[in-house]
């Protein structure tokens, strides 16, 4: 006879397989990340060498060479990026967190939030009719350009959520003794919340980093060292997929070793900011 | 101030007072100076998205003009001979991008259940992060991983023993090439897992354990306590996670172009190669020669962007309802993302 408590098997089962899937889905998902990683990391260290981090392309045929121009190029990209796209969207943050209850506020959030969304390709197009089309000329300033609208919405939303956790005890008290608004701001609010906006900006410039599709008609690329921003300029992405499209093997190498350093540069950030942002949580 | 209150013995005269509250600053100059500034980057924010709308159509009013509706439902895209029809663009994106969905999405919704019902507390913040990083991961090097891994296990081994099983099916006829829509498919999936994994993680999260403690007072299991009672209440955030990884699916440009072949033809088999939307533009774009056709190219930027603007804002308004109902619960380190 069965008792009243007991469960029918066939949900004993579904109950099993169906979590059974869920962690399995987790599994894998987990296993797809390390499958990458690992696949680069393997492939990326055999053309990995001081060779490939001090020179430039070499051409077709000619062994050795490496990307030294790219990684520095994409160093000034996203040090162009930051000064576009980093103070704007550090003041367009304050003033949701600060300011924001209107409406205004309401449409600004909700636009930001969609530009984050908008394909980087199409940002791409922008600056390449807004910059490259009236200078003329492919550019390292159109392409940070590019990089820098990329960023505007992350670093907005994500100073608009630092400098909201603020608590309003600290604001208050020094309004109450008769301190300006925007003082307040600037000298309590801000500081305070600077660890929170410094670690939405290292975020942006990582997701910002690895971009390639705003970088195509914009920056374009370059085989050679450039230190002007109105000239094409190099960048590690760029390399990589002119590499990994190309025919040969000996690029090929050289796109997996591009890609180790990409991939352990934008990961240095994401995972460094990760535990910064930890120890404040939970250190107090 | 202080020096005329504090820094003398004795009483300051009224007439000193009144002379040290006039130089004093009320802030109200220095307030409305920075009101005007953080404004100003907040309305920017606004015309920054206008200037990309308006540019953008006018790059493309050529197009637009000599092509009008026809561009979206023309089939022939020929650059020399001037025809321009942005139909198998459209039908590879949309293709490619449902194909992910229906792949990663089940996988995501699985991990994100996984991470918020299943796994230990402590262990929950690290697998979160660990499946946040395939969000890091730069889409070349999802394009190369694509290229010279997923393509060639597809065309040796998961292709041809698809069209065994089910080859009666024409999604799964015709020859096995490894790179096309099922490869593109399969690569956005991959991509899109971490948004909607995460959304969903968030929104499951947010739900009270009432809802849980209930199931499992009427004698649920532990599945049908999750499936009955706390995906349901996370429904809205869970679509807005799923039309988000579909945003980011749509515009996703380096990967997809790197292994879905690009050949602007529409096939109905999954193993033959399409092209993209996003595609197009950055294969074409720097060898476009003729006005038209780099308005044509423009105009294919247009059309992914207002596809984009309406999936996302869908997502969004989502999302946003969630987050107003689940309040401080659905805080979490994926919430920016």
């Amino acid at each position: 006879m069965r008792t009243p408590l007991s469960i029918a098997w066939h949900r004993k089962v579904a109950n099993w397989l169906l979590l059974g899937l869920c962690l399995a889905a987790l599994g894998a998902a987990v296993a797809v990340l390390l499958a990458v990683l690992g696949y680069v990391t393997v492939q990326g260290a055999g053309g990995l060498n001081l060779d490939f981090l001090t020179n430039t392309p070499r051409p077709v045929g000619d062994s050795g060479g490496g990307m030294a121009n790219a990684i520095v190029g994409t160093l000034i990209l996203v040090g162009i990026a930051v000064v576009v796209g980093l103070p704007v969207g550090i003041g367009a943050g304050i003033y949701l967190a600060e300011y924001g209850r209107g409406r205004l506020a309401t449409v600004v959030r909700f636009v930001a939030d969609v530009l984050t969304g908008v394909p980087s390709i199409t940002i791409g197009l922008f600056a390449y009719a807004l910059l490259v089309v009236p200078l003329k000329s492919f550019s390292a300033f159109a392409g940070g350009f590019a990089l820098g609208v990329i960023m505007l919405p992350v670093v907005t939303r994500t100073t608009e959520e630092s400098v909201r956790l603020v608590p309003a005890s600290l604001r208050e008290a020094a309004l109450a003794l008769g301190v300006p608004r925007w003082k307040v701001i600037a000298r309590i609010a801000l500081p305070t919340a600077l660890s929170g906006i410094v670690t939405g900006a290292l975020l942006a410039v990582a997701r910002v980093a690895g971009e390639t599709a705003p970088l195509l008609f914009t920056a374009f690329g370059n085989q050679f060292w450039s230190w002007s921003l109105r000239q094409p300029i190099a960048a590690l992405p760029l390399q990589i997929f002119v590499y990994a499209i190309s025919p040969y093997d000996d690029w090929h190498r050289q796109a997996w070793a591009g890609s180790l350093v990409l991939v352990g540069l934008v990961l240095l950030l994401s995972i460094g900011m990760r535990l910064v942002v930890r120890r404040q949580r939970y250190g107090g | 101030m202080t020096e005329t209150t504090v820094g003398r013995p004795g009483r300051p005269s009224p007439r000193e007072i009144r002379a040290a509250l006039g130089r004093a600053s009320t802030g109200r100059r220095g307030d409305a100076v920075w009101a005007i500034l953080v404004g100003g980057c907040a309305v920017g924010i606004l015309l920054l998205v206008l200037a990309i709308t308006t540019l953008m159509v006018v790059e493309s009013w050529p197009a637009v003009q000599r092509f009008g509706f026809g561009f979206i439902v023309g089939q022939r895209w020929d650059p020399v001979g001037g025809h321009f029809g942005a139909l198998p663009f459209l039908y590879g994106t949309v293709v490619s991008s449902v194909l992910a969905l229906l792949i990663g999405g089940p996988v995501a919704l699985g991990s994100a259940i996984a991470l918020s019902e299943l796994v230990p507390r402590q262990l929950r913040g690290l697998l979160s992060a660990l499946v946040e990083l395939l969000a890091a991961i730069p889409s070349v090097v999802y394009g190369l991983w694509g290229i010279f891994v997923l393509a060639p296990l597809l065309r040796s081994a998961v292709e041809p023993a698809l069209r065994t099983a089910l080859g009666f099916l024409p999604l799964f006829s015709g020859p096995a090439y490894g790179v096309g829509t099922l490869a593109g498919g399969l690569i956005l999936a991959i991509m899109i897992l971490p948004t909607i994994a995460a959304v969903s993680r968030d929104a499951l999260l947010a739900v009270p354990n009432d809802q849980r403690e209930a199931m499992l007072a009427l004698g649920a299991t532990h599945w049908e306590m999750v499936w009955g009672a706390v995906v349901p209440y996370a429904r809205t955030g869970i679509l807005g996670g799923f039309i988000l990884g579909l945003g980011r699916a749509l515009g996703e440009t380096m990967a997809v172009t790197m292994v879905i072949g690009n050949r602007p033809a529409i096939s109905a088999s999954l193993f033959a190669p399409s092209y993209t939307l996003a595609s197009v533009i950055a294969n074409e774009f720097t060898e476009a020669t003729s006005d038209l056709h780099l308005a044509a190219l423009v105009e294919i930027g247009l059309v992914l962007l207002g596809v984009a603007v309406v999936v996302n804002a869908l997502a969004r308004l989502l999302i946003w309802q969630i987050e107003r109902a689940g309040g401080s619960a659905a805080a979490g380190p994926g919430r920016g993302r």
